[in-house]
């Protein structure tokens, strides 16, 4: 246990750390939603209306911007070899990784809705619902991106190929986060079903990122 | 670690072969060492001495033959028993040279854990709390070898050791080197130059 402790306080280190990925992250989110009211227009029922999924997208966006690094940097420096080497199970260890993703890069994020919401004429509620979706939808976002980010690896100059890997499994995702976010703002759906299925969606990929993660870096080893 | 016989701790290799990129890069390497030896591991560039460290190491895998420890600790295995030091040198450069070597201390996980004795040992005690980025090459090299001191394990496979270390790095090292063979460690090392202590010499490609 100590050695995942060790790397999750590690990863979340330097992520927090100046040149590391978590301001760019929220950097980004921030970005893109206080952008978007501008490019819509004055017009305060549609952006309502839109809200829930400009916040989606833009967390989307911002969680996969820094998740191909989520092993390039260990692989450019040699660390991965050392963490292959190790007694600690890899899958154990992308899993610990992914958490430390999450929690330096996702969290943040979610962090910040509540004061994004405001800018997008969101009520409290909304806002809520908007920010317990994130909080529901975006481990599945990084585990995922986990198995994308471990072929990008194998595979070298693979930083294009993740996004085309990562994104059609990201689809499902937002598209049960932003119903969800939606059954709250207009219905008529309930916010029980969709959230459901989100939250399975997260937990799939709780237990399958790791494993194909570390089999896709046990297979490239080089 | 119990049960370990260190003395009668044999590492070999039959038959090994390598393919890298679709090349033969050898085939057919035979080799061995024991326990208190020092085996380098000489040949000219790209006759495939970093790939047989990393044969040794697990992270590359044999395209022909076998290579095994005896003697070992049985739970684990042989890359587990193994320190890798590479041309890489797996430190963050936005953590202090403490930070780095606590994370690996703590992730590798060792018997010993004598941090200020490892730091003093290999000429770092000064730039503990400097970010790893800030260090030279030389001093980056030596923060490597702290880790090997900070975790102990049997076998050391190292990579170019001594290059970017300045003369009386290299002499600090060669007493490391010999504390760890006199201790009952393995040393298999890849190099061009002399390493500063006896060492058996194992070849590889063809002679030119």
């Amino acid at each position: 246990m100590t050695a995942l402790a060790a790397l999750i306080r590690r990863d979340v280190r330097i992520a927090l750390r100046v040149g590391g990925g978590a301001l760019i992250g929220v950097l980004f989110f921030l970005t893109v939603v206080v952008l978007m009211p501008f490019a819509v227009g004055p017009d305060l029922a549609l952006l309502s209306r839109l809200g829930p999924a400009i916040l989606w997208l833009g967390a989307l966006l911002a969680s996969l911007l820094t998740l191909d690094r989520l092993f390039m940097a260990d692989h450019e420096d040699g660390s991965l070899d050392l963490i292959t080497m190790s007694r600690t199970p890899l899958e154990l260890a992308c899993a610990a990784k992914a958490l430390a993703h999450w929690l330096a890069a996702g969290l943040p994020l979610i962090v910040a809705t509540p004061v994004l919401g405001l800018l997008l004429n969101l009520d409290m509620v909304a806002t809520g619902a908007v920010a317990l979706t994130l909080l529901a939808g975006t481990p599945a976002l990084t585990f995922t991106g986990m198995i994308g980010a471990a072929l990008a690896v194998t595979l070298h100059r693979g930083g294009l190929l993740m996004a085309v890997l990562v994104l059609p499994l990201s689809i499902p995702v937002l598209i049960f986060g932003v119903a969800a976010s939606q059954a709250v703002i207009v219905g008529p759906m309930t916010f029980g079903a969709p959230f459901s299925i989100l939250c399975a969606l997260s937990l799939v990929s709780l237990v399958i990122g790791p494993f194909a993660a570390a089999a896709s870096l046990r297979h490239g080893l080089d | 670690m119990s049960g370990v016989d260190r003395d009668k701790m044999r590492l070999s290799g039959r038959g090994v072969a390598c393919v890298r990129g679709g090349r033969e890069v050898f085939a057919g390497l035979d080799f061995a060492a024991v326990a208190g030896e020092a085996v380098a591991v000489t040949g000219r560039n790209g006759s495939g001495k970093t790939s047989l460290l990393r044969l040794i190491a697990g992270l590359l895998v044999p395209a022909g033959g076998t290579i095994a420890l005896e003697g070992g600790d049985d739970e684990l295995t042989l890359p587990e028993q193994c320190h890798y030091l590479g041309h890489r040198d797996a430190l963050k450069p936005a953590l202090s040279v403490a930070e780095n070597l606590s994370f690996w201390a703590d992730f590798l996980g060792g018997e010993r854990f004598d941090f200020a004795g490892s730091l003093a040992t290999v000429g770092l005690a000064h730039a503990t709390h400097l970010p790893a980025g800030f260090l030279s090459a030389g001093q980056r090299r030596r923060l490597s070898l702290a880790r090997l001191l900070t975790v102990r394990r049997p076998i050391w496979l190292l990579d170019e050791p001594t290059n970017a270390l300045d003369v009386t790095g290299q002499d600090m090292f060669g007493g490391l080197m010999r504390d760890h063979l006199s201790r009952g460690g393995l040393i298999v090392a890849a190099t061009h130059a002399p390493l500063g202590i006896e060492t058996r010499e194992l070849r590889i490609g063809g002679v030119t």
